[in-house]
């Protein structure tokens, strides 16, 4: 059923899309009668709103889950909890609860960029056919104006129209990866998601695909959920970060504060182990202990208490919550910390 | 300079012969490893570096083979020429794992999945040395918990996917490093590693090679990897050695074109969002189907009709050496 | 070993020489075709094929008589080989050669056709079982495993008992009890492409699930199908031999090669008549031998990790 609420805006900014306490377990099945003997919570309770117009960075390590959060969004894995409330023209409806036809409405509206260039597109397929598809699903059916659509599109990542004609495997990485980006445009999305979607490409190649992502924001307005593990592309990239440790945010907020001023001691330490391409910036080598626990099993009371140099008797008991440290200005910087009240 | 050095390669060629093509992968190579230093090989994907590492360690494939050029190992006071050896003959074998080893990316599958960890680490010591099973399995615990792997003689026998990714690789440098090697070759180790880990891992090779002298030849894509752990820098594009030098001398005064673009082009922390990214126009030519000359020309903004031909190594200060023939206009 | 490294690298010499010749040789545009054409023994095979079927679809080329229009008199009953008739007579009068043409068109068509409806039945289920996954693919898996581990020969005569020697019964049988191997190769391929990124793509644009399944998916798994679809026809051909040999096999007044091959079931005539069976024997063996050539081929060809 529809749930509809009244859009609000906050500092002016309208909210695109809300996710409220959102969980995606995936259930261990053991035995030969599959009992649930456990689960990955790869999402752990996130709550986090995207302004429209923003490019937001989740960044994080392998098992924290943005990329899982990423697809949980677009309900292409199934939640197990919580709300992802959309803002449908003012009006807000959580995707997870839509039934077919209208999810597919919804999904005109916020679309994906892979991260592997070579399995993003279908190597049995030209270009037109793999394309031409996701226009025919709505309603666009005559091949001569998916033609003109799509090669418009091409024309606008710097490829040719004889591009439609060829095969995947004709092209390299950068330019599959451009591929893939006019897909996500076909539909006019508002959201579109971009899961690692540099991350596969030689780094002088990044450079042309984050210039294309660009253009595409200023030209289009479009709102951006920038999912990575490179901070150096974040911090020129990005307006606001989201730092995920095993399926929690751990900090929220714009992105030169967390450079300038990281809360959280893991931030502190993902900041100090980055290697930077300049020999003159200098930084104090956090080294961390261990290894990241296992999404399987994670620690009891703050998940990274397990690493953290600060640790306290309370965090080893209670998750600490998710919350705004600067009440008095605009700028917001949520913190889920326990020396931080 | 002579003494300290332990690898010299001189113009080394390697040509891969796949589906009646000829991939001349390594065109002409020159560098040195000098004892306790840290080489860091950089460049993008297919430009040949880790062909080069596989060619010092004579692990070429079938369809490939060294056409020219000589590898030269330095042992006290003898200079062996590696790449005279036999592949799989008994100098060779003795030379590679106990004085020079390797490392790899994906230490999943650099490891054995059906052989547990310690098995693997013994018998490696067992190749080398002659010393009953015991005193290799001793020998085994003691450099993975020297690796920083805890609980060591529990983990002896455990399996490759029992660890998690830092910790395989972590065994498998304690794999390279059992046998005390004058050098390590380490081909992109971290890549498939958290950044955490990662650091984690560069702390340890650091501490090793302060502890033992041991040279590394680091290969990687990210000059941030270089500018951390690098003595020594070699820039290669498309099988040359475009650009090479100390770490100050690249990162200060790079001089030939694609070094500059390179580092134009990626975004450095701590710019923030007023860096211009100048991405390079064009893309990495295929492999069989090279430039004439200069591999870098067609995208070059600095090229000129010269350019067809290959340039020629200049040394331009100290160490610092280009494969350019309009460098001069880069310095303006 | 030195002499294999020696083969190696003059074969490295002459792709640099013609490298260095500026050779361009066009990208080939169809290395399945070329890796075909470079195994001899598929080559062969193929050849063999191809004659063998234009003798058994066109048999009127190759023979004046037709051993449907049965004329049976002393001169021809039960001869052996001579010039009127190569492979001689059989008992009721007809030329064995032609008999192994036209029959050869019966065993041919049961193989392919079986082939086809097994494989179309395999691949449909293995395709939408392997995509939805959950109860359906479970319950097709179980199912598959029945049929294969039930033994197919005693379910085939128990079935042509029950309904029959017919043609089409058999045809019907064959592809009802053979599909479990098409499904199987089928299901590995799409589970396999399940996860790929190209499909999640696609369901991000709400595409229904059947169409990813069976237009996006199952192309790519195109390859193995194939291969075996050939290696099908031959056991098809096969089966039917072992059923006539064991009686039960198709109608003796259909001329098939299985029916030809069962009078070798006496002693008698398995020693004193040996053109009644050795002929067929050795035209089916070929004949199903170059099959397996091709398919190896096809699979060889196929393999793109294997170096040209």
């Amino acid at each position: 059923m529809l749930e509809l609420q009244e859009g609000f805006k906050m500092n002016n900014k309208e909210i695109l899309l809300s996710i409220k306490d959102l969980k995606t377990y995936f259930p261990i099945k053991k035995g030969v009668i599959k009992r649930t003997v456990g689960a990955v919570k790869a999402v752990d309770g996130i709550n986090l709103d995207i302004y429209k117009g923003e490019t937001i960075a989740l960044v994080g390590e392998s098992g924290c889950g943005k990329t899982t959060l990423g697809k949980a969004i677009l309900n292409l894995v199934k939640s197990t909890n919580g709300e992802v409330l959309y803002n449908f023209d003012g009006k807000f409806q959580d995707i997870l609860k839509l039934n077919q036809e209208e999810m597919k409405m919804a999904r005109s509206k916020m679309q994906i960029i892979f991260q592997d260039p070579y399995s993003s597109l279908n190597p049995a397929f030209t270009i037109f056919g793999s394309l031409r598809e996701s226009l025919s699903t709505y309603g666009i059916k005559s091949k001569q104006t998916q033609r003109k659509i799509i090669s418009d599109l091409l024309c606008e990542v710097n490829l040719s129209e004889e591009a439609l004609n060829r095969y995947p495997n004709e092209f390299s990485g950068g330019q599959r990866q451009r591929i893939g980006i006019a897909r996500a445009l076909l539909i006019n999305p508002e959201l579109i998601v971009c899961d690692e979607a540099v991350s596969a490409l030689d780094v002088s190649i990044q450079a042309q695909v984050l210039k294309l992502l660009e253009k595409f924001k200023q030209e289009r307005n479009l709102t951006y959920l920038f999912i990575t593990h490179n901070l150096s592309v974040v911090e020129y990239f990005s307006d606001r970060v989201a730092v995920m440790y095993l399926g929690r945010i751990v900090e929220l907020c714009k992105t030169e504060e967390l450079f300038s001023n990281p809360l959280h001691p893991y931030t502190k330490a993902l900041l100090s182990a980055i290697p930077v391409a300049d020999i003159d910036y200098k930084k104090n080598q956090i080294i961390l202990k261990g290894d990241v626990p296992s999404p399987v099993n994670p620690p009891s009371g703050c998940p990274f208490h397990t690493r953290c140099q600060y640790v306290t008797e309370q965090c080893k008991k209670v998750v600490p919550k998710l919350i705004n440290i600067n009440k008095d200005n605009d700028e917001q910087h949520w913190v889920s910390c326990h020396l931080y009240k | 300079m002579e003494q300290d050095l332990v690898i010299k390669v001189d113009n080394l060629k390697t040509y891969f012969y796949n589906n009646n093509k000829c991939n001349k992968a390594v065109n002409g190579v020159s560098f040195e490893i000098r004892k306790g230093k840290t080489l860091c090989v950089v460049g993008e994907s297919g430009c040949g570096k880790s062909a080069t590492a596989s060619s010092i360690m004579q692990l070429l494939p079938e369809l490939s083979r060294i056409e020219e050029g000589s590898i030269q190992y330095f042992k006290d006071d003898k200079i062996i020429e590696l790449q005279e050896l036999e592949k799989n003959g008994k100098e060779m074998r003795k030379i590679r794992g106990k004085e020079i080893a390797m490392i790899f990316q994906e230490p999943m599958t650099a490891l054995n999945p059906v052989l547990k960890v310690g098995y693997q680490i013994s018998e490696s010591l067992r190749v080398h040395y002659k010393i009953s099973k015991k005193e290799a399995k001793k020998k085994a615990i003691e450099v993975l918990s020297n690796m920083g792997i805890a609980l060591a003689d529990q983990r002896y026998n455990e399996y490759p996917h029992q660890y998690s990714g830092g910790m395989r690789q972590r065994a498998m440098i304690a794999m390279a490093m059992c046998c005390s090697p004058q050098v390590l070759i380490a081909d992109e180790p971290t890549t498939a590693l958290d950044v955490t880990i990662q650091a984690q891992i560069f702390q340890l090779m650091k501490d090793l090679q302060n502890q033992q002298g041991m040279a590394i030849m680091m290969i990687t894509h990210d000059m941030a990897v270089v500018s951390e752990l690098a003595d020594d820098v070699a820039v290669m594009y498309m099988g040359n050695i475009v650009e090479s030098g100390t770490k100050e001398e690249i990162f200060r005064n790079p001089v030939h074109p694609y070094t500059v673009a390179l580092m134009n082009s990626i975004p450095v922390l701590g710019r923030g969002k007023t860096q211009n990214l100048q991405p390079i126009k064009g893309n990495t030519p295929s492999p069989y189907n090279r430039p004439k000359g200069c591999q870098f020309e067609p995208r070059c903004k600095y090229a000129t009709d010269e350019c067809k031909k290959m340039p020629e190594e200049i040394l331009i200060a100290k160490g610092h050496k280009v494969r350019c023939w309009n460098y001069k206009k880069v310095l303006k | 070993m030195k002499s294999r490294q020696k083969n190696i690298y003059r074969k490295m010499e002459k792709i640099k020489q013609s490298a260095e010749n500026e050779h361009q040789k066009k990208e080939n545009k169809n290395r399945f075709i070329a890796k075909f054409l470079n195994n001899k023994l598929a080559v062969l095979g193929l050849i063999l094929f191809i004659v063998i079927v234009f003798m058994c679809t066109f048999p009127k080329l190759f023979t004046s008589y037709n051993p449907s229009q049965i004329q049976l008199t002393i001169e021809n009953y039960l001869k052996p080989p001579s010039r009127t008739h190569i492979f001689g007579t059989d008992k009721l009068g007809r030329d064995v050669f032609s008999s192994i043409l036209y029959g050869g068109f019966q065993s041919i068509q049961i193989g392919l056709v079986s082939a086809l409806f097994a494989g179309v039945i395999g691949v449909s289920l293995g395709c939408f079982g392997g995509y939805r996954g959950g109860l359906i693919d479970k319950s097709f898996m179980r199912l598959s495993e029945l049929m294969t581990a039930f033994p197919r020969i005693v379910l085939v005569m128990l079935l042509v008992s029950i309904i029959g020697r017919s043609k089409m019964n058999l045809l019907m049988i064959f592809g009802l009890t053979g599909w479990s191997t098409m499904y199987r190769l089928t299901r590995a391929r799409v589970l396999s492409l399940r996860e790929k990124e190209f499909v999640q793509a696609l369901k991000a644009f709400s595409v229904s699930d059947n169409k990813i399944a069976f237009k996006h998916i199952l192309p790519n798994a195109i390859g193995p199908i194939a291969v075996n679809f050939t290696l099908s026809t031959a056991n098809f051909i096969l089966q039917e031999t072992s059923l006539s040999f064991l009686g039960v096999g198709i109608s003796p007044e259909i001329l098939t090669w299985g029916n030809m091959i069962n009078v070798a079931k006496e002693l008698a005539v398995f020693r004193s008549n040996v053109w009644l069976w050795l002929p067929v024997g050795i035209f089916m063996s070929l004949f199903i031998l170059s099959i397996n050539f091709i398919g190896d081929g096809f699979r060889d060809a196929s393999d793109t990790s294997q170096q040209g």
